[in-house]
């Protein structure tokens, strides 16, 4: 995401829809020329290494000053099945870009935009560039039509497996489809990903929940392996009064509710306080802002040395004017007559001694206690786990991570492989997109080895 | 204040920048204005019998998205009449006096046509003129230009029939489209020239165009070689300039050096190979006159932060450096370096090595994990490609090692020839 890229723009309060169109302009085709053309064409590039796919990244840019846009596309979507995703959401200054030579002699190479232009490409032209393997007779669920269920089901397809994904919402693509705002990543650009591995004819079962609408004994013994790739769930309870008011909401939700018109009109002219300061956190205080909020704050009881949330997303949330309440703890929703929110009470916070993570732990500062008046909170404070279903397909996890063997995916029932936000955590991987495609990837390959055997892979 | 004035064979100009015969001079109005903008001299576009044009005439080579790299047309010589052309040679003259007024020349290889338009010519006060034996297209296939540039015998003649009836200097110019050029050159200083200029355009098709299969450019569907110049064909000019000024048999006649100039350092270097007076087509159609200003100044500037006084400073200083492959240094040895703390890592100058040369770069760990490469100096050839393909500067040097004694070929032949008569002696 580079900001000096964004276009001009003052939020509506009259067209919602407006305010979440993509805010990073596409390269204009002169800069697809001068920027592919810049890069050096590394040996053993570093950008590559850097990528959780392995993208072979001067490659796609060289097939983009060559003119070869097909072949381009076909680069990046062969490593990445949600590359055109990733172009837009990825982290790209801690990954290919932050690696690009170029940061130390000028400026580095803008890998993210070039990716986005080559996969544009492939979306605007509804190019084909990958088929389905020969039937190799086996069959493989997949629970959950997120990015590492894509992932896996598009590289199991192209070796010749069965696939089905058993997707609990309308559409598949997960967080892509649904978490991810609107204003960096379109809906319809995970729709052509889902769409792409859909035309290597792997199932889509929507609105199907595993444990309420098939049970896990058929997944379980219906197919020759499994994949859960469930993510996570719900941003979890505060624990404090008033919860349950009119005015609160969950951020993954709330995101979700600008992933498609019709946008709600609750928020215009409202004071909103986003409880947390991790990237989700930031999604929603600016999707808040597109809403049509007067005054967003986020709430956070550490400071900013400790948020989470990337640098460039930080930056992101103060150009849109986020207020930022450091060292500050919700202790209770405040309500009118009506059941509405009206304000946060919090609590000011200092800094104690260093926790096992070496974060420092944040005690409460005694008599401190003040009201913030608000219409709003959205509380994004992390996400819960699928404990229950887990649970159900008997797997061993650790407070719901899903435990694995880091070379197979397997997990503690070896005929079911793991991938994905539902592995993420305890020093387990990393919450990206493109950390869970790379994992579905894997877990593809674990099950062709462990079912076919070792032959040659992803030869299609 | 360095000196730019030139006198170039006995035409004065205010500096060596002159444009080359070709579309930027093709009428009073546009030499005016390059004079206004700051050329020197300007050599008037072709003046021969009026020729007829096709429309769709130029082409341009990009290279890795930079437009212009290289430059083609099929554009003949004037299709003005010959009295319009000289009515404005003669006023614009008479509003520039102190610039250079050169005029190109091409008619049929005949004494008397010669001699008619170089009189005609002549009377509007023309600086000089320059004989056009190089255009490669269309006037070729009517015996002219090319085709009597690359027939020694027949530059001899004609310039000889135009200087008997010239009173200002004579430059021939000459093709490149002949295997050794110095055999033309010397048939025009036998023919009496005053000066030689080189290049003309190099043969070329631009293109072929890859969704309707035709030439580019093409005319109504068909296409017909072209004449190539630009920055491509500049180190191919350069070589002829060279050529020619290293030739003992042309015993120094002016030259006036063209080819892809499109900075002050191309002229720079051009002058230091022996050219007396620089001309430029391509770098002016690209980017309009007002590059000449930059050409001045630069060119100033380095005269002064060199100390030089005038152009004689550095005309042609060069040349005693360029000789036979057969008289280097065989033990001259040149290793590459990298500078580390410089290097970017790209590895390129590895990969270059590794696979096209002669394997001597190391991608290296040291003990704190940082990657980082090294020449082996000893397997190193000092090809200089790894410092070609550099990204950055200052990254690789090439470092010049003390070695043994010079030999060069020709004399270790000459050595090796000696011993054996030597030898043989002794038998």
């Amino acid at each position: 995401m580079n900001m000096n890229r964004f276009k001009e723009k003052s939020i509506s309060l009259v067209d919602l829809e407006s305010n979440f169109q993509e805010i990073e302009p596409d390269l204009a085709p002169n800069e697809t020329i001068d920027e592919s053309n810049r890069c050096l064409y590394c040996y053993d590039a570093p950008c590559i290494k850097a990528c959780p796919t392995g993208i072979d990244i001067p490659s796609f840019i060289k097939k983009i000053a060559s003119g070869n846009l097909k072949g381009s596309a076909r680069v990046i979507m062969e490593a990445n099945p949600v590359g055109a995703s990733c172009s837009r959401v990825c982290p790209v200054e801690e990954l290919c870009e932050g690696a690009c030579v170029l940061n130390d002699a000028s400026m580095p190479i803008m890998i993210g935009n070039l990716q986005r232009h080559a996969t544009n490409w492939a979306i605007k032209n509804n190019a084909t560039l990958f088929e389905a393997g020969e039937d190799n007779g086996k069959s493989v669920a997949i629970v959950g039509g997120g990015p590492a269920g894509l992932a896996s089901a598009r590289e199991l397809a192209r070796l010749g497996f069965k696939v089905t994904i058993f997707e609990a919402k309308e559409k598949a693509g997960g967080l892509d489809t649904y978490g991810i705002v609107s204003f960096r990543l379109p809906q319809e650009v995970s729709l052509w990903e889902v769409e792409q591995v859909e035309k290597l004819g792997v199932e889509i079962r929507t609105n199907t929940m595993v444990g309420r609408d098939i049970s896990v004994d058929d997944i379980v013994n219906g197919y020759d392996a499994v994949v859960l790739a469930v993510g996570m769930s719900k941003v979890p309870m505060l624990g404090i009064d008033g919860e349950d008011a009119k005015g609160v909401y969950d951020a993954i939700e709330y995101v979700e509710s600008t992933k498609t018109p019709p946008f709600s009109k609750d928020i215009v002219g409202k004071k909103v306080a986003v409880i947390g300061a991790g990237n989700t956190a930031i999604d929603a205080a600016t999707c808040s802002v597109r809403l049509g909020a007067e005054e967003v704050n986020m709430v956070y009881r550490r400071t900013e040395a400790e948020m989470t949330a990337y640098e460039f997303e930080y930056e992101f949330a103060k150009q849109d004017r986020i207020g930022f309440k450091w060292l500050t703890q919700p202790v209770g929703i405040l309500t009118n007559e009506k059941g509405e929110v009206n304000g946060l009470k919090c609590v000011k916070m200092e800094l104690g001694e260093p926790e096992a993570d070496g974060r420092r732990r944040p005690k409460p500062v005694e008599g401190s206690e003040f009201v913030m008046e608000v219409d709003a909170v959205i509380k994004a404070i992390g996400q819960s786990r699928y404990v229950d279903l887990i649970e159900e397909f008997g797997l061993e996890h650790k407070w719901g991570i899903v435990q694995i063997n880091q070379d197979t995916f397997q997990t503690s029932n070896p005929k079911v492989y793991s991938a994905g936000d539902v592995i993420f955590g305890d020093g387990q991987g990393e919450a990206m997109v493109v950390t869970a495609a790379e994992q579905g990837k894997q877990a593809a390959y674990a099950i062709h080895k462990e079912l076919i055997g070792e032959t040659e892979t992803a030869a299609v | 204040m360095v000196d730019l004035r030139t006198n170039f064979a006995g035409i004065k100009a205010p500096n060596p920048f002159w444009l080359a015969s070709a579309p930027p001079t093709n009428t009073g109005y546009q030499v005016q204005r390059a004079f206004e903008a700051g050329w020197g001299g300007a050599v008037w576009k072709t003046l021969g019998d009026p020729i007829l044009n096709v429309s769709s005439r130029f082409a341009g080579t990009s290279f890795n998205g930079q437009q212009v790299a290289g430059f083609n047309n099929i554009e003949l010589i004037s299709d003005r009449p010959l009295e319009v052309n000289l009515q404005e040679i003669y006023e614009t003259k008479k509003k520039y006096p102190n610039h250079a007024v050169i005029a190109s020349l091409m008619v049929e290889p005949t004494q008397e046509k010669w001699h008619e338009i170089v009189k005609k010519t002549q009377a509007v006060g023309v600086d000089g003129f320059e004989l056009n034996f190089g255009c490669p297209h269309g006037m070729a296939e009517r015996g002219m230009g090319a085709a009597s540039g690359q027939v020694p015998e027949l530059v001899q003649k004609q310039t000889t029939w135009a200087k008997e009836a010239a009173e200002v200097p004579v430059i021939v110019k000459l093709t490149p489209n002949i295997t050794d050029i110095t055999a033309t050159a010397y048939a025009a200083v036998q023919g009496g020239a005053d000066a030689i200029s080189m290049i003309n355009t190099i043969n070329s098709l631009a293109g072929v165009d890859l969704d309707s299969w035709n030439t580019i450019p093409n005319v109504a569907g068909k296409g017909a070689h072209g004449g190539y110049c630009g920055p491509a064909v500049k180190p191919i000019a350069l070589n002829m300039v060279a050529e020619c000024a290293r030739d003992p048999e042309l015993n120094n006649i002016p030259i006036s050096g063209m080819g892809g100039i499109s900075t002050w350092q191309d002229a720079v270097e051009y002058m230091l190979m022996g050219a007396g007076s620089v001309q430029v087509c391509t770098a002016a159609m690209h980017h309009g006159f007002s590059i000449v200003e930059d050409m001045v100044d630069g060119l100033s500037n380095y005269m002064e932060e060199k100390g030089l006084q005038s152009l004689d400073d550095i005309v042609g200083k060069s040349v005693p450096k360029y000789s036979d492959w057969g008289n280097l240094d065989l033990n001259f040895k040149t290793v590459a370096r990298i500078n580390n703390d410089v290097c970017i890592n790209c590895n390129k100058c590895h990969i270059a090595c590794e696979d096209t040369s002669h394997q001597c770069i190391d991608m290296l760990t040291a003990n704190d994990g940082t990657e980082y490469l090294e020449v082996r100096e000893e397997d190193c050839v000092g090809c200089n490609l790894c410092s070609i393909v550099c990204p950055v500067d200052g990254a690789i040097d090439m470092i010049d090692i003390p070695s043994k004694e010079p030999m060069t070929w020709n004399e270790r032949q000459a050595a090796i020839k000696q011993s054996a008569t030597s030898a043989k002696e002794l038998i």
